[in-house]
């Protein structure tokens, strides 16, 4: 079976980001670009039912700028097979809405039976595209999944997915959209040799225009970018530990009125 | 109405409202209503629908129908965008929950328009409205608008300033007779997870979490006993996830959940980027840890260095000794 995996490049959460001159953006000299973490689960169960069933296809594909090309070169060092790169400046300012049609078009092309998305990117932390592109699509999702298993024939996918207070099993037929959950697996590292081997994988290129999108304003906007406002320095209780606790328990008492 | 603001409701899955609208519905109210509630479920009790009014609903649209249990996508977002067309609000609002984070986005993607997820502020500027959400796990905050209505948008539990309760508000309830569709996905089962006997992660008004600091998985029993004093939740830092001393339903941060909670008590937690990311939004923060140097003391409001095993029971027996009181 042909499964699409939708992968995004975002910073790596350790590096520091700063708004940059235009108070819209950040400023992206100095960072480090990971695929986002949830992608790689995604990534890695693609990877998994292909090997299980013994034969399928993995597409990965992602939405941004030429620097994103390192992290479809990472996804098919992981495993996967080829890759599409939805790369044109028209796009942007993708809002998720945006995201989701030109990955819906992509799809349409591919016509996977399975896609697999991240709960969320850890850029925009929306955790929306997934939904949005199911919805686009017409076809059922479920988000969160922690567990995932798909008939012999290929037919429908088995899935629990997280929600308060437990996990909700269902039968889904395919084709079906699912985001995966940490939890779901845990990912591969490249081997050297898929390192190599992805050199000669192919990436394909595509426009929007390619993808036929003909309305690409984006739904949502940002106007501003901003800091997070300084939290009040805070105090450390000195003393033994008894006195500490008790200064402790009086302080969120009264002060801070917190119990 | 048309021009309403509408608050979608998440319930207890029994009939009643969860206390979270309280929240929505009172941002709603400030943001200058009219004041809607929208309420898709397979069972909704009259107290439910008193205590929407009681939160300042003025009307309640209720499609009640057996079919909408589970929440399914495909079942909920047909009549719901019917619903939409028909009666023209200007925004939809909506806590983020497990379900209905994913409803707001496929309902978004149905109507053709934008969606803010996981907001912390809302605000009118002139006749648009602009959402604040955090980005970058949190490390910097986001202002948004919309091309067009209506204004889609899910908050974050405990950040919003709640409704006061006014017993004598009440309703009007319109049922909607809708069509559900017939799913096509399957319930097989639902696994309740063990009940621990205290609150929710996301939805405590205070949250214990044990890093690795803890040691061992034996040693969380003495913060669920705190946490039966002070009715908390206890999570967990991913290192004791990671660990096995925790399930991973209990994690805090970036790959974990997002917490609010009104108190944030943290014991063995170093306070990496990556757990901050989910729990950075605390009103308080307490932080126990034997390092004077762990980054946890730069966010929080009141430190202890110290040794959380002396630091936990000495806790605990002041808070009991205050709330006996
Ligand atoms: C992609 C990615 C995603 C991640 N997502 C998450 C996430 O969602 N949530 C998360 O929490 N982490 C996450 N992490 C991991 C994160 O970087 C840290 O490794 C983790 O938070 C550390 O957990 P900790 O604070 O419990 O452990 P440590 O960093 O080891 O800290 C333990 C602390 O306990 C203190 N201590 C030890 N013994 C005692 C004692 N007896 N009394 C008092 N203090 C004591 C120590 O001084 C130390 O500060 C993620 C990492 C990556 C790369
Ligand atoms: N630009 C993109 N390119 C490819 N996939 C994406 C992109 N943005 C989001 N996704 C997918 O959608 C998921 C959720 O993203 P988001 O809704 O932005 O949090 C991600 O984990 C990816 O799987």
């Amino acid at each position: 079976m042909k499964i699409l995996v939708a992968v995004k490049q975002v910073p790596d959460t350790a590096t520091q980001v700063k708004i940059s001159s235009d108070p819209k953006a950040i400023d992206t000299a100095g960072i480090t670009w990971i695929v986002s973490p949830y992608d790689e689960f995604a990534i890695e169960e693609a990877l998994r039912i292909k090997e299980k069933r013994g034969q399928g296809e993995v597409v990965a594909v992602t939405l941004g700028p030429d620097r994103a090309k390192e992290t479809l070169r990472s996804a098919l060092a992981m495993g996967c097979d080829r890759a599409i790169h939805v790369n044109d400046p028209a796009l942007a300012n993708a809002d998720t809405m945006t995201t989701a049609r030109a990955l819906a078009a992509v799809v349409k092309q591919e016509a996977p039976q399975l896609v697999l998305c991240g709960r969320q990117a850890i850029d925009d932390d929306a955790g929306a595209v997934g939904a949005q592109l199911a919805e686009v699509l017409g076809w059922p999702c479920a988000s969160w999944i922690m567990e995932e298993t798909i008939d012999a024939d290929a037919k429908t996918v088995r899935v629990g997915r997280q929600v308060e207070g437990g996990l909700e099993v269902f039968d889904i037929p395919l084709p079906a959209v699912l985001s995966a959950q940490k939890g779901l697996n845990e990912p591969r590292y490249p081997t050297l040799k898929g390192i190599m081997g992805a050199k000669k994988k192919e990436i394909k290129d595509v426009k929007a225009s390619d993808l036929g999108l003909s309305s690409i304003t984006p739904e949502l906007s940002i106007t501003a970018l901003e800091a997070l406002p300084a939290r009040p320095p805070g105090r450390i209780i000195p003393g033994d530990v008894k006195d500490a606790v008790k200064e402790l328990v009086r302080s969120l008492r009264e002060d801070a009125k917190a119990i | 109405m048309a021009g309403a603001i509408w608050c979608v409701v998440e319930d207890d899955r029994k009939g009643t409202p969860k206390k979270v609208m309280s929240e929505v519905l009172g941002e709603a109210a400030r943001l200058g209503g009219p004041v809607e509630a929208v309420w898709l479920t397979d069972k909704a009790t009259d107290d439910g629908l008193k205590q929407l009014g009681a939160w300042g609903a003025t009307k309640v649209w209720l499609l009640e129908n057996a079919g909408l249990a589970p929440y399914r996508g495909e079942t909920w977002v047909p009549p719901f965008a019917e619903l939409v067309a028909k009666e023209s609000p200007k925004a939809v609002l909506a806590p983020v929950t497990s379900r209905l984070r994913e409803l707001m986005a496929r309902l978004a993607a149905k109507l053709g328009v934008g969606l803010a997820a996981d907001t912390v502020a809302l605000a009118m500027n002139g006749d648009k409205l602009v959402a604040t959400r955090p980005i970058y796990a949190g490390k910097l905050l986001s202002k948004v608008t919309w091309a067009k209505q209506p204004w889609l948008a899910t908050l974050r539990p405990n950040v919003f300033k709640p409704a006061e309760a006014q017993a004598g508000k009440a309703a009007s309830v319109e049922r909607v007779s809708a069509t559900i569709p017939s799913p096509q996905m399957k319930l097989v089962e639902r696994r309740e997870e063990a009940s621990t006997g205290l609150p929710e992660l996301t939805e405590a008004e205070i949250v214990i979490s044990g890093g690795r600091g803890m040691k061992g998985p034996e040693n969380y029993v003495i913060l669920e006993e705190m946490g039966g004093v002070i009715g908390a939740a206890v999570g967990a830092s991913r290192a004791a996830v990671d660990a096995g001393w925790r399930p991973h339903r209990f994690q805090i941060g970036q790959t974990g959940r997002t917490i609010s909670p009104k108190l944030y008590l943290g014991f063995g937690v170093s306070g990496a980027i990556q757990h901050l990311a989910g729990m950075r939004t605390s009103k308080v923060i307490v932080a126990v840890n034997k390092d004077p140097e762990a980054p946890i003391f730069k966010i929080a409001d009141y430190g202890i260095v110290a040794d959380l095993f002396e630091v936990v029971p000495e806790l605990t027996k002041e808070f009991k000794r205050l709330l006996e009181k």
